[in-house]
């Protein structure tokens, strides 16, 4: 049985680990699944509010489908897009850089009420993204945000210690290299544009974009021509 | 004071790089706030944030990321009245009757007759 | 247009106070001097916008770009490396240049 949290409990926190705390689920696993017939309190909420929004009809079941739907259909495959774009095509890249959100508009893709900066990684700069204050993430353009961006783990970290973090992803940024971090705190949204891999020269648009994974795209990594996209 | 969302610099451990599949009721949290947000402008994700940072300490590294969500959503929608405590407090107990009765026993099967 | 207080290349320092409410100033950055990386516009004020009001008149907010070797005295990497943080008109006062 579940039962609301008790937000007075006393229970023991410690704030030196970053992990959501999710009640007991498995994380040893790469992905934690989901236990279906564990109706939490929030589970319950999730009914009852919508259920309630629904009745009242400020909000119809179409409509909560209909916007999951749309959420399942955005994923980094379209920051890969914009990417492979800028890389072979020099005019497009500069109208990025510019102004992020009217440039992937020739895209298709709409930003929405925020404003999209897109910042180049270049062999004199590389960038990583971060929201210390919540989670804000350039989901048009990657889908929703991996559960590391939004615990406190890297929240606290990244914009301290940078390179011990992007060292802990695998990634190391030599010390000619200036790192810059950009923290996403009002109503701007980041996306990485990273470095185009050398010996790539002859590769279409299409592959190269297939080249191009998520990390790379937050600034945690960096695109390799071997590896393909997380 | 600093508040607890506030944590940029702040001492913490090893970024634990597991991620998980959004189940479905997650999703549809983020999607009715969409809905209530951008989409009818019945709240403002500021205020969504709002409600999130003063859930308190212990609650925050607590509950996930959509349990803080919905917490703050459900807060919002009784505050400005779209929906009030009595009809919420009878909506719980409906939903634990037709628990009961085994409507949300099969996998998935947490969104009711609707989605 | 002169309507934002601040232009590319401004010193500031951001004001060191943690006001009750809701503010989108990290406090790692309070009391911190920068440079004006860009003018991002004008927008409602999430303050308001947070307690259910209109948010206007808008402020304009910027992009400021701080030294990390500012931000945090320890600081390990190349005295280069910077982090970018969106502030409001509001939360920001000048600095002397070169500060």
């Amino acid at each position: 049985m579940s039962h609301p949290h008790d937000h007075g409990h006393d229970h023991h926190h410690d704030h030196d680990h970053g992990h959501d705390h999710d009640h007991g689920h498995d994380h040893s696993k790469t992905f934690r699944p989901d236990i279906p017939d564990e109706l939490t309190y929030y589970k319950k909420l999730e009914i009852a509010v919508r259920e309630l929004l629904i009745e009242k009809g400020i909000i119809t079941p179409e409509e909560v489908r209909q916007t999951v739907e749309a959420m399942d259909r955005r994923s980094p495959e379209g920051g890969a897009r914009v990417t492979a774009r800028a890389w072979v095509d020099p005019d497009f890249k500069e109208r990025l850089l510019k102004n992020g959100t009217e440039a992937v508009e020739e895209l298709g893709i709409k930003m929405g009420p925020t404003k999209l900066v897109v910042v180049e990684n270049t062999d004199e700069v590389h960038n990583v993204i971060v929201c210390t204050l919540c989670s804000c993430y350039p989901r048009m353009l990657l889908g929703v945000p991996p559960d590391w961006y939004k615990q406190r783990a890297y929240r606290s970290r990244v914009v301290k210690e940078p390179r011990t973090v992007l060292k802990e992803f695998g990634t190391e940024i030599p010390a000619d290299v200036t790192l810059r971090v950009h923290d996403s705190t009002a109503d701007m949204r980041y996306m990485v544009l990273p470095r185009r891999p050398a010996g790539t020269e002859g590769m279409s648009e299409e592959d190269l974009a297939g080249l191009v994974g998520r990390d790379t795209m937050i600034g945690v990594a960096v695109v390799d021509r071997k590896t393909s996209p997380s | 004071m600093r508040q607890v969302h506030d944590m940029g610099g702040l001492p913490a451990g090893e970024i634990n790089r597991d991620e998980h599949d959004y189940a479905l009721w997650e999703k549809r949290v983020d999607a009715m706030m969409m809905l209530l947000g951008a989409e009818k402008g019945l709240m403002t994700v500021d205020e969504l944030r709002r409600g999130i940072e003063i859930i308190g300490e212990g609650a925050y590294d607590r509950l996930s990321y959509y349990e803080r969500w919905m917490s703050s959503i459900t807060t919002n929608m009784i505050q400005k009245g779209y929906i009030t405590t009595e009809e919420l407090e009878t909506k719980l107990v409906e939903i634990d009757a037709r628990r009961a009765r085994g409507e949300f026993d099969a996998p998935d099967s947490h969104q009711g007759e609707d989605a | 247009m002169a309507q934002h207080r601040f232009q590319p290349g401004d010193p500031v320092t951001v004001v060191d106070a943690a006001p009750m409410g809701h503010v989108r100033t990290p406090t790692y950055c309070k009391g911190k001097s920068g440079v004006v990386e860009r003018v991002c516009g004008r927008f409602p004020n999430p303050e308001e916008l947070a307690m259910g009001r209109d948010g206007l008149p808008e402020k304009s907010m910027y992009r400021v770009r701080f030294l990390q070797t500012d931000i945090w005295p320890d600081y390990e990497g190349p005295a280069e490396d910077s982090i970018d943080i969106e502030l409001y008109d509001h939360w920001l006062t000048p600095a002397e240049k070169g500060a």
